[in-house]
């Protein structure tokens, strides 16, 4: 079974490496993106020295590790998942002998492992040598933050599987599949930290899981918390995966009854 | 001439289509409608939060990057409600679907707007207009009775420039073997357009102006109404812009669909 799993990565990976056009454009979206956002908060501090308790150099460290992290995690396996389920594809896959859910997670984990090593490594390079940017000084470092980016890997297909299982019951959400894109982005701290938002804001952004996906890693990230500091929030990111489980099993076993292929 | 009649009275047919589809998922069409909603007003509180911090960015107001914003939201409307192909290679190209686009009657692009037309979209123009409401009254905004065909004008333009630039880059379907990878692009660099262009650099503000001209479709136009006098010319330009960078789109797929071989399926 494990071996099942590790040829579909291998398979995803290699699938990602194919296409080579999207491969670029990635690189390029991604360089667009921290350029945006580069200048954009250079205008936004004007000549002011500090914002959000963050300096302009920290700022522009955040954006650049914050997309890097984001393409790791980032997967469209909802996108898949919903067009299984018109196509009518999920019928099959619901028969075969292992679990769909798995399978797109590990397909997903071999997209994040191939962005990771052609966009995140080589994007952060270029982009230490243009701006200003520290890396963690020590292994403990580098390895909190792996792990946290794991863990917000693993968080952000949780919530792209409850998105996708979400067109069992809906049919068709590509609305809600955007709407869900642009809301991590922003709930997650990546176009804005959290420490920007006004007290209840961030209060209540404590209650939902999208910090967990990119703010905690991103943070450990710039060593500016302690290690402990950093094995809470990898604590806290474990606890989201676990209580994101529960609406995902809930809602497979339901979709396995409730299953409509239209058409297809 | 006839040609376009004959377009339009296929666009009637297909939004009546359209409407009873859409109506056979009625959950769907309000969790869509509060959907796009939500991605609307998401870019709003990063403005309104960005601005509890610092008065302003670069000369601009919090209130007058709102109005741009709000602007900007009704071009993107009118193009995302024409250009609704955000798979185009998925569908067209990857499984075949182009073979049969290219047996129909009236042109290929327009056969390939028709099909994947979301009128619903068009909410998209309430809520821009909404939000450029509130910025002009905290602005004290004065409007001339023409104005109202200048905006018409000046949003039609914006969609139009976008459909130029999506056009030509879908068209590079044709040309390769990618799989995805066009749409993403489109929805990644829409956002340089919405703040005013002179807060980046000089180099992107050439491109935003002359390469990929979406500062027509946000700052610029929106300028006009904000009077801000500076920018006039360029707002003026907007239409010019549109009819060129729509030529070149179509251009572009024109010379595509010849270079387009079948996938075989």
């Amino acid at each position: 079974m494990r071996k099942l799993y590790m040829e579909l990565i291998r398979m995803r990976f290699l699938t990602m490496l194919a296409y080579r056009v999207n491969y670029y454009s990635g690189i390029i979206i991604y360089a667009i993106n921290i350029g945006a956002y580069y200048f954009l908060w250079g205008a936004i501090y004007g000549g002011q020295q500090q914002l959000g308790g963050l300096t302009v150099e920290q700022m522009t460290s955040y954006v650049a590790i914050a997309w890097m992290s984001r393409a790791f995690y980032f997967n469209n396996i909802d996108t898949e998942i919903a067009q299984d389920v018109r196509e009518g594809k999920v019928a099959i896959e619901m028969i075969r002998p292992y679990n769909y859910l798995s399978v797109k997670t590990a397909q997903a984990f071999g997209e994040g492992i191939f962005r990771f090593l052609f966009f995140a490594g080589p994007g952060i390079f270029l982009i230490s040598l243009i701006i200003p940017f520290s890396f963690p000084a020590t292994a403990t470092g580098w390895g909190l933050y792996l792990i946290s980016l794991m863990c917000a890997f693993l968080i952000n297909t949780q919530i792209n599987l409850v998105t996708g299982l979400l067109t069992f019951f809906l049919f068709r959400n590509d609305g809600m599949m955007r709407a869900k894109r642009v809301v991590v982005d922003l709930l997650s701290g990546l176009v804005l930290p959290i420490s920007f938002f006004p007290g209840w804001a961030q209060t209540a952004m404590g209650y939902l899981p999208f910090q967990a996906v990119n703010y905690y890693p991103s943070l450990i990230f710039t060593g500016a918390i302690t290690t402990e500091r950093s094995w809470e929030l990898i604590g806290f990111q474990v606890i989201w995966m676990f209580v994101i489980l529960v609406p995902i099993l809930v809602m497979w076993r339901l979709a396995r009854n409730k299953l409509v292929v239209q058409g297809g | 001439m006839q040609n376009m009649k004959h377009i339009f009275s296929i666009f009637a047919d297909y939004l009546s289509q359209y409407f009873k589809t859409r109506l056979a998922y009625r959950t769907d069409f309000l969790g869509d409608f509060v959907s796009n909603l939500v991605s609307e007003l998401i870019n709003l509180i990063f403005i309104i939060v960005v601005f509890t911090h610092v008065p302003l960015m670069g000369d601009w107001t919090r209130d007058e990057i709102i109005f741009i914003y709000g602007f900007f939201l009704v071009p993107y409307a009118l193009f995302s409600m024409f250009f609704g192909f955000w798979d185009f290679n998925e569908r067209y190209i990857i499984r075949g679907e182009m073979d049969r686009i290219l047996t129909r009657p009236i042109h290929n692009l327009a056969q390939v707007c028709l099909e994947s037309i979301a009128p619903d979209r068009i909410f998209g123009v309430i809520t821009g207009i909404i939000i450029m409401g509130y910025a002009a009254i905290q602005l004290d905004l004065s409007f001339y009775w023409y104005d109202v065909f200048i905006f018409i004008g000046l949003s039609i333009s914006g969609a139009l420039i976008y459909g130029g630039v999506y056009t030509a880059i879908a068209a590079v379907s044709f040309f390769s073997d990618s799989r995805t990878g066009i749409a993403p692009m489109i929805y990644n660099i829409q956002q340089y357009g919405r703040y005013p262009v002179d807060v980046y650099n000089k180099a992107i503000r050439f491109v935003l102006t002359y390469v990929l001209p979406f500062a027509f479709v946000g700052v610029y136009p929106a300028a006009y109404f904000l009077r801000k006098e500076v920018w006039y010319t360029y707002a003026a330009m907007t239409p010019v812009v549109a009819v060129i960078f729509f030529g070149i789109g179509l251009l572009v797929w024109n010379w595509g669909v010849t270079k387009y071989r079948g996938a075989g399926s």
